[in-house]
């Protein structure tokens, strides 16, 4: 224990008042120990472990590639279908772990919130880390297979897939907040999230091509859908991953670079209101959980 | 009026109110059928009421008051757990608060996982921690279990535990609610040892219990609140005495 006077000059302060996700990167030992908390409890008492977050994705790769690739014939029109699909997947999956545990953080963690103050931001943010840590060996695998296929990472590619990276984890994140704190009060929201969840899949290029939108859809609906930045990251991944490994004959969509920036403006405005509209509701989270 | 350059104030609570709203219908269904019966929908609850009280360093405050009188949500607002709706609430240095034990803890972690975790919720860092982890350890008296998954504990260690990193935590301020009557008498004898140490290093501490002649020797100044209004601010003994007196 130490004797002396820990911070007697300290300047007064409101108790609970916080500068937001700001506070968050200045408790970075406890977000570190919150994320590793969460990665060792995640599959404890599960005999398979870790394995489980490979078993989940190939299963679902499986599923689709006999159901799209093989039945719907994509395998046979479509170059390296598989490695489209695949790294389209994880985009989405990672997507839709990080923002449907963002969403139930703060009432999964109400018994500390309601005891204990800390920065409450803490909790979504580190569902997307863990979401991301999750990610990571799925994305090893994706560019294990390129790899082996003949791909050939230039600067750009690798480029492309960061800012999609980045793109997710800043929609995500934001995305978590905004209804991970309408959740504390209406639990509709964790409800409406699944559903989301259920749409992002189908209304990103991930199962089909990008050209199958654009030969179907009016204009305006296109460039819609083209600004959806789950979207984008899904298209910077196939172009940074999957389109290397092909003739170069299948089309990727305009303007894909300005379309990144667009996204990644998206994200950041989709975090910003999450912050704004979380901030308004915390204040409440302590009586309301 | 206490101006907030006062160098030695802790806590201020000034003019301070907080008031919960009771929600009665959860879904549409329930409030359609409420506004056809004319029913209310929501009831609003007066916690408390225009609350002052000012906290000098090295001051032990004890809170009186029968269950529901608002002590608990005052020492949430002190914690920054709740925030005030009228009046406010300003606090200087670093804040433990022995709200509840264990809040924080998870069951499937070890014993020494969930010293790491929970002290770095109270706001600690590695380094503190590391520097204190033995004598947590050892005034848990739990240290052939520490690798132990915190699920298989006893009720009793589990809060020799949660009480150990809580007491053990950087503070100028400490908040204890309803915890001093946790543990078999030798511990609590330790942890009312353990907080007498803090009062005589200068620290501020705050206490909401029921055992009334534990804190009355512990504390020096006795706030009693009924219904949520501070009806007496004084000597310790003479507060209990008035609320044993009603």
């Amino acid at each position: 224990m130490s004797l002396k006077p820990s911070s007697g000059s300290a300047e007064f302060v409101h108790p609970g008042a916080s500068r937001g996700l700001l506070d968050v990167f200045s408790h970075r030992y406890l977000l570190t120990l919150l994320i590793r908390k969460e990665v060792q409890v995640r599959y404890r008492g599960s005999v398979l472990g870790w394995l489980w977050s490979y078993v989940k994705p190939t299963a679902q790769f499986i599923v689709f590639f006999l159901a799209l690739g093989v039945f719907l014939r994509l395998n046979a029109t479509m170059e390296m279908y598989p490695i489209y699909l695949f790294s389209g997947l994880i985009v989405i999956n990672f997507f839709n772990e990080a923002f449907s545990n963002g969403t139930r953080s703060i009432v999964d963690n109400g018994s500390l919130i309601k005891k204990i103050y800390l920065p409450r931001e803490m909790f979504p943010v580190s569902s997307t880390i863990v979401a991301f840590v999750n990610f990571l060996p799925q994305l090893v695998v994706t560019i294990i297979v390129c790899l082996v296929v003949g791909w050939h990472p230039e600067p750009l590619q690798v480029l492309g897939v960061l800012v999609g990276l980045v793109i997710i984890a800043v929609l995500a994140t934001g995305l978590g907040m905004f209804f991970g704190a309408i959740n504390v009060s209406f639990r509709d929201s964790q409800n409406f999230v699944e559903l989301i969840v259920l749409i992002v899949t189908w209304a990103s290029p991930v199962l089909y091509p990008w050209t199958t939108v654009r030969d179907a859809a009016p204009d305006w609906l296109l460039q819609i859908y083209l600004t959806n930045p789950v979207t984008v990251a899904v298209e910077l991944f196939h172009a940074g991953l999957w389109y290397p490994t092909t003739s170069g004959s299948p089309d990727l969509p305009p303007d894909l670079f300005a379309h990144a920036a667009l996204g990644l403006a998206i994200s950041l405005a989709v975090l910003a209101l999450g912050q704004f509209v979380f901030r308004r509701l915390e204040g409440r989270f302590a009586q309301d959980l | 009026m206490l101006k907030t350059s006062d160098e030695d104030v802790r806590i201020i609570i000034r003019d301070v109110s907080k008031r919960f709203v009771l929600r009665h219908t959860h879904s549409f269904k329930e409030t359609f059928v409420a506004l056809i019966k004319r029913k209310k929908l929501a009831t609003t609850f007066d916690a408390l009421h225009d609350v002052d009280i000012t906290i000098r360093e090295g001051e032990s405050v004890a809170l009186l008051g029968y269950n529901g009188s608002g002590k608990s949500t005052l020492l949430k607002l002190i914690s920054g757990v709740l925030r005030p709706d009228a009046g406010e609430v300003l606090t200087r240095g670093r804040i433990a608060g022995l709200i509840e034990v264990g809040a924080g803890f998870h069951p499937d972690l070890s014993g020494r996982e969930n010293i790491y975790l929970n002290a770095a919720i109270l706001g600690m860092s590695k380094k503190e921690i590391d520097e204190r982890y033995d004598d947590i350890v050892e005034f848990s008296e739990i240290a052939q279990f520490i690798d132990t998954e915190v699920k298989h504990y006893s009720s009793g260690m589990f809060v020799r535990l949660a009480f150990a990193v809580a007491i053990h935590t950087t503070l100028d301020i400490l908040l204890v609610d309803e915890v001093l009557a946790v543990g078999d008498e030798p511990f609590q004898k330790k942890c009312l040892d353990k907080i007498r140490e803090l009062q005589s290093q200068g620290k501020t501490v705050v206490v909401v219990s029921h055992a009334l002649d534990t804190v009355a020797s512990l504390c020096s100044r006795g706030v009693l609140i009924e219904k949520g209004r501070v009806v007496f601010d004084g000597d310790s003994r003479e507060a209990v005495a008035r609320m044993r007196g009603k």
